[in-house]
Formats: C-alpha cells, structure tokens, sequence
C-alpha cells in the first residue's frame, strides 16, 4: 500500500470517518480533502505519526471554483523525506467565511505560503503570526486571483 | 550613540548586493542583526493569473521569466505537470536533452550566483571568469534555441526543434574544459584567508531549521541533507545517469559555495554521460493534436496546416485534474500544480518557487550576526527575484 493510502486510513482511523471529505488517487497522486476545522490536528498527525512523517511543506496554494457551495480550496503539496512519498491535502471554505487554522506551527514554511493565499484569495489564516500581504502593496484593494477579478 | 542603541536600517529595494528589487527591513542592536523582515513583490507581474488566461502553449514563454537565469529548468517542470495531465511519455532522445539542457542551465546558473556573490564579498576578479564561462554556455543556448536567455525551448510533448550538428561537438568540448575552470575558480576561493574568514561559520542553517521553513536545493544540502528531486523521484531519465549529491556539515556560506562548486562539476558529468549515449530518434511525440507539425509541411501538406492553425487558434486540452510535479532547478525544488477543467487554458497554475520559499530563511541565518555579514549571506542563499515575486 503506498503512502498516500495508508495516510487516508491512518487519518480515518485516528479523526473518524467524518473528517474525510473526500479522496482521490489520480496520476500516482493520493488528494485527502478535509473538513477545514480539522485541518490543524490532521497536519500534526501527518508530520508526526511514525509510518506516515509528511515532514516537508512543498507549498501552499489557493483555488478559486465560483458556483461551488464551498468557493475555495486551499490545498497543501506534502512529502515525507522518510519514505520519499507526497500528498497532497486540502480543505474548503465557504465565500462567505473563508478562514481556517494556520498551520505555521507544524510547518514553519507556511508562513509566507499563507500570506501569499491571503493576499491573492483572501483565505484568513486564524493564528497566523504575521497575516499581511506579501506580493500587493498593503493598501491595495481587492484580491487578484480570485476569478472575478478584472484582468484588465 | 550608545553602542545598544537599536536601530532599523533599510536595504534595498534599490541595491547592488540584493540581486534584483528585494528589500529588507534590518533591526540592529549596534551592529548586532536581531531580525530581518524581507520585504518582496516589486517584481510581481501575476504571471500565475495570466496563465489562466493562455493556453498551454503560450506559458511557456511565461515561465521563461520566473527565474530567467534558469529557463530551461522551468520550461521542463511546466511541460512535465501538462504531460502528466496528458499522461505522456516523450520520447528518450527529448528526455536526454532535456537533461542536457537542465544541467547546462545549472552549470550556467550556478556561473552567475558565484560571480556575483564573490563580488559582493570584494573579489571582484571572480565575477571576470566565471562570466567567461557563463557567455559560452549562452553561446550554446543561442546555438540550440536561437536565444540566449528566453529560450522556451521545451514543448508539451518533446522539444520546440533538435539541436544543430554541432551542439554536440562544442558542448562536449565545453563539459571537458569546465572542470579546469572551476580548479581555477578554487584556486582564487577555496583556501584564500579572506574568502574563508567572511564565510565560515557565518549564515548557519541547521538541518531541522532548513526542513522546517521549506528550505531545498543546494541551501539544504549545504546543511547535510542530501535530499534532491532528481534521485528522490527521478524524472526525464535522471535515473540512467551516474552523479553524486554533494553536501556540506556545517551550513554555513563556504558549505554553500563548495556544494554549488561541486555540483557544476557533476552536471558537467551528467552532460557527458548524456551526450555519450544520446538516443537517435524524434524530439517529440507522433500527436497532431498536441505537437506542431514540422514546419516545411505547411506550404505542402493541407491537414498539416489546419492543425497548426487549431494549436495555434485553440490550443489543446488536458483531461480534466490536477497534478503537483517537482523538478531540481538550480536553487531548489521547483514545483508546479496545474489544475486543467478540461479547457485549452489553465484553471489554476501554481508555481512552487525554491527562491521564494528559500528567502524565508534569511532571518533565521542572520540573527546574531554582523550587520557586515549581511551581503554574504543575501548572495548564498541565491535568490531569483523573477520566480520569488512571479
């Protein structure tokens, strides 16, 4: 069993089956979405649980899907340098209130990840230490990556 | 002024030892560095939207521009996310060059951060030679691609055209004289009293720290982690070539230094490898759809034309998903997560820049130090502000 599965069973096993929103193996790539308010325990237990170790924070990103019940997706490239395996996890968010826990503490590295989802999608990291933009000017209006925002 | 007085000195955005517009925002105690809080985005052009708003093919020029002393690299980990939408495997003689062209752009790409980060340092004498050696790989981009520096070279499929007769013979005979240059290099560096005292021991990363903020390429295996993307899950037939990965004990700056000095001399060896077993064959995949037919087909061949004119018109369509593939660039891991909805265009292109995520290290390498040991720890660490701003 590759990784990426075990990692899907670890997580069900140890937060129940009602954490997993959804999963996905495509292109030898395991996706585990979860529900956002679990999103900070679950990135512990990745980076922590002995057969799994997801000790490497590649990057974080944020996706925009307009019309979707949840508009955004905030989606986290993991790997474990134990077992040389990646993952990928993600959570939604709803237009109306898109926050969900920082995970700077399990993964320093996401500091910047974070400012820069903030800053292009408007996702609100609570607890983060430092929630500014990082590519804009602070005083720029709007977030520029979302889908209806103007090109031009 | 008391020698404890702090005070927050500004660098940049305008400034020769920041290697493009990045600012930093330094708190001194004396001359003490108590943090530093990177200021970036001068350079942000949103090259990740503009993605969405062209097909496939018309990135790749985009990506030229994230790190442009690297295009190739990013020309490859681009076109390796839309092949693996695809679900692609291009054929062995395109896998080769594409490895060639990805060392040389190390080779060439390593050339520029020792000139200049030798020259921030005071030996000015370095940046002469190492620029020497740096025009002749552009020599041999202009050769392959009819461009020096904004190449796209790399095509979704294979490669844009093969590389003329005598690519081969003048690039061997640039891999073999490399690594007399680089003794040369050493022989200015490597023991020299000054280089050492303004380097060891100064800039330290450990191996947790680096992990923890993300830190890859050369700046984490300068701090003993011998972790790469080309043996870790090795792509375009990386795994059919003999190199080492070099790693330092220490991480400091001279570990740095000497890991991105060894690392040319194992390109050069990848290259030579490569070039010796160089499969004959196509470029590029046999997919109309995909691929450009060649181009003295046009004025010949009808259904040649229409399908140059649909890629050009329209483009190609990924199937619907998403991927995450990361290649070893010069500076690191550089990932690209491509969202495709079906479409000729991008969903979503995220672009995982080692620079970006490296910078983030700076703080953490300089608390404590000399305000005098700033510019050498900014130029190890090797910075891109094309690819960190986007």
């Amino acid at each position: 069993m590759s990784n990426g599965l075990l990692a899907i069973e670890k997580i069900k096993e140890r937060f129940g089956e009602s954490t997993v929103v959804e999963t996905k193996d495509a292109h030898n790539e395991i996706t585990i979405v979860v529900s956002r308010d679990a999103i900070l325990d679950v990135a512990g237990f990745l980076r922590d649980e002995p057969s799994l170790q997801y000790n490497f924070l590649s990057d974080i990103c944020g996706v925009d899907w307009p019309g979707r019940t949840e508009r955004f997706e905030v989606v986290y490239n993991l790997y474990s340098m134990k077992y040389g395996s990646r993952l990928r996890l993600k959570a939604r968010l709803p237009e109306k209130d898109p926050a969900l826990p920082s995970v700077t503490d399990v993964w320093p590295t996401a500091n910047w990840h974070e400012r820069e989802a903030f800053d292009l999608y408007g996702i609100e990291f609570t607890g983060h230490p430092d929630l500014r933009r990082i590519l804009n000017p602070d005083d720029f209006e709007g977030f520029p990556y979302r889908k209806d925002f103007p090109i031009r | 002024m008391p020698v404890s007085e702090r005070m927050v000195l500004n660098v940049g955005p305008q400034h020769p030892s920041t290697h493009g517009v990045l600012r930093l925002v330094v708190e001194l105690e004396g001359e003490t560095i108590l943090r530093i809080t990177p200021h970036i985005g001068y350079l942000h052009r949103a090259i990740e939207k503009l993605c969405e708003t062209k097909t496939y093919l018309q990135c790749i020029p985009l990506t030229d521009r994230l790190d442009y002393l690297a295009p190739l690299s990013n020309n490859l980990g681009f076109v390796l996310a839309v092949e693996k939408l695809f679900g692609l495997t291009v054929p062995r003689r395109a896998q080769y060059l594409r490895v060639i062209m990805a060392e040389l752009t190390r080779i060439s790409s390593h050339l520029i951060w020792l000139g200049t980060h030798a020259m921030d340092i005071g030996a000015i004498t370095m940046f002469l030679y190492t620029f020497r050696e740096r025009e002749a790989t552009y020599d041999l981009f202009d050769l392959a691609h009819g461009a020096r520096m904004n190449v796209s070279y790399m095509r979704v499929g294979g490669l844009a055209r093969d590389v003329p007769e005598d690519f081969v013979k003048r690039l061997r005979a640039f891999v073999r004289e490399l690594p007399e240059r680089i003794d040369e290099y050493e022989t200015l560096l490597t023991k020299n009293r000054i280089w050492l005292n303004r380097t060891r021991g100064v800039g330290v990363l450990s191996a947790s720290d680096a992990i923890a903020l993300g830190v890859s390429g050369p700046n984490l295996r300068a701090s003993g982690v011998a972790w790469d993307m080309r043996k870790a899950c090795p792509y375009s037939a990386y795994d059919e070539f003999n190199f080492n990965i070099p790693t330092g004990a220490n991480g400091d700056v001279y570990d740095r230094y000497l890991v991105r000095l060894t690392e040319m001399r194992e390109s050069a060896r990848i290259i030579e490898q490569a070039l010796d077993a160089l499969p004959e064959g196509p470029i590029a995949i046999e997919d109309a759809k995909i691929v450009f037919p060649p181009r003295d087909l046009l004025s010949k061949d009808m259904e040649s034309l229409i399908h140059h004119f649909m890629l050009v018109a329209e483009g190609f369509s990924p199937p619907e998903g998403e991927c995450y593939v990361s290649i070893e660039a010069p500076k690191g891991e550089l990932g690209f997560y491509v969202v495709s909805d079906g479409g000729p265009r991008p969903y979503r292109v995220k672009v995982r820049a080692p620079s970006f995520v490296n910078l983030q290290a700076i703080s953490k390498m300089a608390e404590g130090r000399l305000i005098a040991d700033l510019v050498a720890i900014i130029g190890s660490i090797d910075i891109v502000l094309g690819e960190i701003d986007r």
